[in-house]
């Protein structure tokens, strides 16, 4: 054998773009307020985001207080309840979820983990979030208008969103419809951002095939984003035009309140094709980027690559195609052409499949695992248990015919709830106790991360597993109050009341959290450089918090895919992905 | 090992409160306890799912968690596992899946004798009407409703003069016969929901929609609106009456006709002399 140097550069294939030159900030304000760093856009993105989830948290509670004790509460009248849970669900899955996932974690992560110093365009990005910004602004000024916010349900069905029967008519739906616009005029220069980035400012070696399952999980979201939210856009555009021009998109000729009205024409059920046709894939939208995270927060905390990578890819990536071709599966009992439901049970069911795959490949990883359980861990683990459980009744609501006695009843709202409620938001609060360290240097109190997690867990699920029972015995959703009928049992009521007090519970559990996050800003144990001993590229940054331009003077450069976890052979249980391997003899061990 | 003993009691908890849940669907009242056993099919299969995935995760938990000592295996990816488990998957999808898909057929097939009859919605109540002797309806236009006239029948077709209006009353239905129900809306949606039925579908304002269904069983049964149409959505109610067939001709005879309720009566008459226009 012939000493030759080895050089472990060569291995890397070179970076799409050379480096382009960082933009400085120059004051106080252009560093943390109109800053265009992308972790601290981030951290803007997720305070807002967090900050308007926490009143839809309170609007869950009013919400539940009269579906648990009717006529109890006289502050709470059948307006008011339908403003709370079109406001809730319009703040969770927008608001607050989208923004978190793509916003929030998109800014912080992307760059950091394909070894980017920033975004491509920081300029934009910094416009993005302050777009956003005056979208929450906006949505949140509604509660202070005459009438108060559109009590039409979040999913704003026209005839009814703009006519005077539904709360929130003169002012409320309209302030609605811009606050979307805005929004996703925001998300658009943001997700262009995460799109670019991803595709042309990885660094040296980090191959597409290398990236971190959170990053496929969130650029793959992005994309599917940018192309569902179009859909959304002109809705809302065409519905203000039918609320203030009197233009008749969505409106045919009627009747309301024994007044013949100008409309004419339109179609309420076209608005319902584009509303789902954005509306669907925003599920994935919210799911794509959790399921990315848990993957690496299973991989990192049982210290064992993730199970089957290139399929979890090609899971990801068939997942965000196929659910542009689902959407109507919303509309089975819409009035659409009854043939349309052959068509969308079909694609709905096959969806299944690679979210199957998904799910055993998470369980495998675990399998002769070295399960450490901290607490990521452990809302990674309840992630699994409420997604599998969300995911399958949405078997029964995907397949057509079942559908139809199931649809607009409690069993939907608990099935969305556990899927891209409770599931999606273990993975963020897994995903906050895992990176805190890194955005601040500082563990999260570690007793106070496990009453979390098992009072959100246990209380989440005993809120939403017996409320699908609700819905199969037939209890309508969208309700304030189930009145008078034969059919409902009196059980029925403790249950609700059951629910009501779990729902308390698990929000007082979030206020457990809430101390935690700024205790530990504090007083938290100093976390190091890379507390979970990880393999990928953002827990190598030579500072923690990661400073300006995150990389110091030189890129990292990969060698190797991000789980190299428990190598046999290697000393350590992790090896990073900026370390050149050995002797080009250990190559091939993985892609 | 605690941790694993939980997510073990969850699945388990899960199966149990399924069993012993007071709370399940309605006694069924129509043709289609074929939408119930595929409901049942649907949670066989997932609930063995359910059961085995979440059983497997508590074992791996009790089996492979941290020990001073222990390193995890090493294994990217095991190629035949992974078809295994798609395959697997995807016959328990497809038998799902196509069971579902025979009873849609049958859900959009329409039988040829089905009688029509029509429900409307509008903000906050729901009317009714029952082809008259002809067994036909008359056609009917949202710009022809005013007060004498609540449904927009058109006036000048010989086919609605005798269909029976109910406005804001119950509806009856006789057993075993199947009825085409269609579905229309004045204002915004609403959706004709009746548990015991299983079917239902939403009323648009600017079409007819349809389901069908056959009444097996006589008894007084809860309409609710099921698409949220505003503030009194959770109010809307009515009452559907399934009756034995002769007792059920015996509440159509003391019902008016549209024409009695327009009183023009004697206008139709002469309409059907002429021949009608």
């Amino acid at each position: 054998m012939v000493d030759v140097p080895y050089d472990a550069r060569a291995d890397a294939p070179p970076a799409e773009v050379p480096e382009v030159e960082l933009y400085h900030p120059r004051s106080w304000w252009t560093q943390y307020v109109f800053s265009q760093d992308a972790k601290v856009i981030a951290i803007q993105y997720s305070l807002t985001a967090s900050a308007i989830g926490l009143v839809a948290l309170v609007l869950s509670w009013l919400m539940r207080l009269q579906l648990g004790f009717p006529g109890t509460f006289s502050f709470i009248d059948a307006s008011q309840y339908l403003q709370f849970i079109t406001m809730h669900g319009m703040i969770m899955v927008i608001y607050l979820l989208t923004a978190l996932f793509l916003g929030g974690f998109g800014n912080y992560l992307i760059p950091l983990m394909v070894g980017a110093r920033d975004m491509v365009f920081p300029y934009v990005n910094m416009l993005s979030y302050w777009i956003y910004l005056l979208a929450v602004l906006v949505l949140a000024s509604t509660f202070f208008v005459p009438g108060g916010p559109t009590g039409a349900g979040w999913t704003l069905y026209p005839p009814q969103a703009v006519l005077s029967g539904t709360p929130g008519q003169d002012w409320g739906i309209v302030l609605m419809l811009v606050s979307l616009i805005l929004f996703i005029i925001g998300f658009t220069m943001g997700g262009l951002n995460y799109v670019v980035t991803v595709l042309q400012a990885r660094t040296r070696g980090m191959t597409l095939m290398r990236m971190p399952l959170t990053v496929w999980g969130i650029f793959t979201a992005t994309v599917m984003a940018l192309l569902a939210f179009p859909a959304l856009f002109v809705a809302s555009v065409m519905m203000l035009f039918d609320r203030l021009l009197g233009t008749s998109f969505f409106m045919p000729a009627l009747v309301e309140m024994g007044q013949q009205m100008k409309y004419g024409g339109g179609s309420p059920i076209l608005f319902q094709h584009l509303f789902w046709f954005f509306g669907h894939p925003e599920v994935y939208i919210v799911a794509l980027p959790a399921f990315g995270i848990v993957s690496d927060l299973i991989s990192t905390h049982a210290r064992k690559n993730i199970f089957g990578y290139r399929m979890m890819v090609w899971a990801i990536v068939g997942i965000g195609a196929l659910s542009f071709v689902v959407w109507a599966h919303h509309m089975y009992v819409s009035g659409m052409h009854p043939k349309f439901g052959f068509f969308f049970a079909t694609t709905t069911l096959i969806i299944a499949i690679p979210t199957a795959i998904k799910v055993y490949n998470w369980v495998l990883t675990l399998w002769r695992g070295d399960i450490h359980l901290t607490v990521p861990m452990l809302f990674a683990l309840g992630f699994i248990i409420t997604f599998v459980n969300g995911g399958l009744t949405g078997l029964f609501l995907g397949n057509v015919v079942v559908d139809v006695p199931l649809s607009d009843t409690m069993f939907v709202v608990a099935h969305f709830h556990m899927v891209m409620g409770v599931a999606p938001i273990m993975v963020v609060l897994g995903a906050i106790y895992h990176w805190y360290p890194k955005v601040t240097g500082r563990m999260l109190d570690d007793w106070m991360g496990k009453f979390h997690f098992w009072v959100t867990f246990l209380g989440a699920y005993l809120i939403f597993f017996p409320m699908h029972y609700i819905g199969l015995l037939g209890v309508p959703r969208r309700y304030h109050d189930i009145g008078d009928t034969s059919f409902i049992p009196a059980s029925t009521h403790t249950l609700n009341a059951f629910i009501t007090v779990m729902a308390l519970i698990v929000g007082f559990a979030q206020m457990v959290f809430l101390f935690n996050l700024v205790w530990s800003l504090f007083k938290g144990r100093p976390s190091g450089g890379n507390p979970w001993r990880a393999t990928t590229l953002e827990w190598q940054t030579p500072e923690t918090p990661p400073g300006h331009g995150n990389w110091g003077k030189e890129l990292p450069v990969v060698y190797r895919w991000a789980y190299d976890y428990s190598v046999p052979g290697a000393a350590e249980d992790f090896i990073p992905q900026n370390q050149p391997r050995a002797t080009p003899a250990l190559q091939g061990a993985a892609p | 090992m605690v941790v694993a003993l939980i997510l073990l009691l969850v699945a388990v908890g899960s199966v149990l409160f399924h069993i012993y849940s007071p709370w399940w669907w309605t006694p069924i009242a129509t043709n289609w306890s074929y939408i119930d056993h595929t409901i049942s099919i649907t949670f066989w299969i997932t609930g063995a799912v359910f059961f085995a995935v979440i059983a497997f995760m508590a074992y791996c938990v009790f089996r492979f968690h941290h020990k001073e000592g222990r390193r995890a295996a090493y294994n990217p990816e095991n190629k035949k596992l992974e078809w295994w488990l798609t395959i697997g998957t995807a016959v328990g999808v497809g038998a799902m899946l196509a069971p579902g898909l025979v009873v849609w057929h049958q859900f959009v097939t329409v039988p040829a004798d089905a009688t029509e009859i029509e429900v409307m919605g509008q903000q906050w109540q729901w009317s009714f009407r029952l082809p008259g002797k002809d067994g036909r309806m008359g056609t009917t236009n949202v710009r022809n409703i005013s007060p004498e006239n609540p449904m927009g029948l058109n006036r000048d077709d010989p086919n609605g003069q005798d269909d029976v209006v109910i406005e804001s009353g119950d509806l009856h239905l006789p057993i075993g016969k199947p009825v085409k129900v269609l579905l229309r809306s004045l204002d915004v949606l609403h959706n004709f929901y009746v548990p015991e039925f299983r079917a239902k579908m939403d009323m648009v304002p600017g079409m007819v929609t349809y389901f069908w269904m056959t009444p097996i069983r006589t008894g007084t049964f809860d309409v609710l609106c099921a698409e949220l149409c505003g503030v009194a959505h959770a109010q809307m109610r009515a009452k559907v009456i399934v009756q034995e067939v002769s007792e059920y001709h015996a509440w159509l005879e003391t019902q008016k006709t549209f024409a009695e309720l327009s009183g023009r009566k004697a206008v139709t008459k002469a309409t059907y002399k002429s021949g009608g226009n």
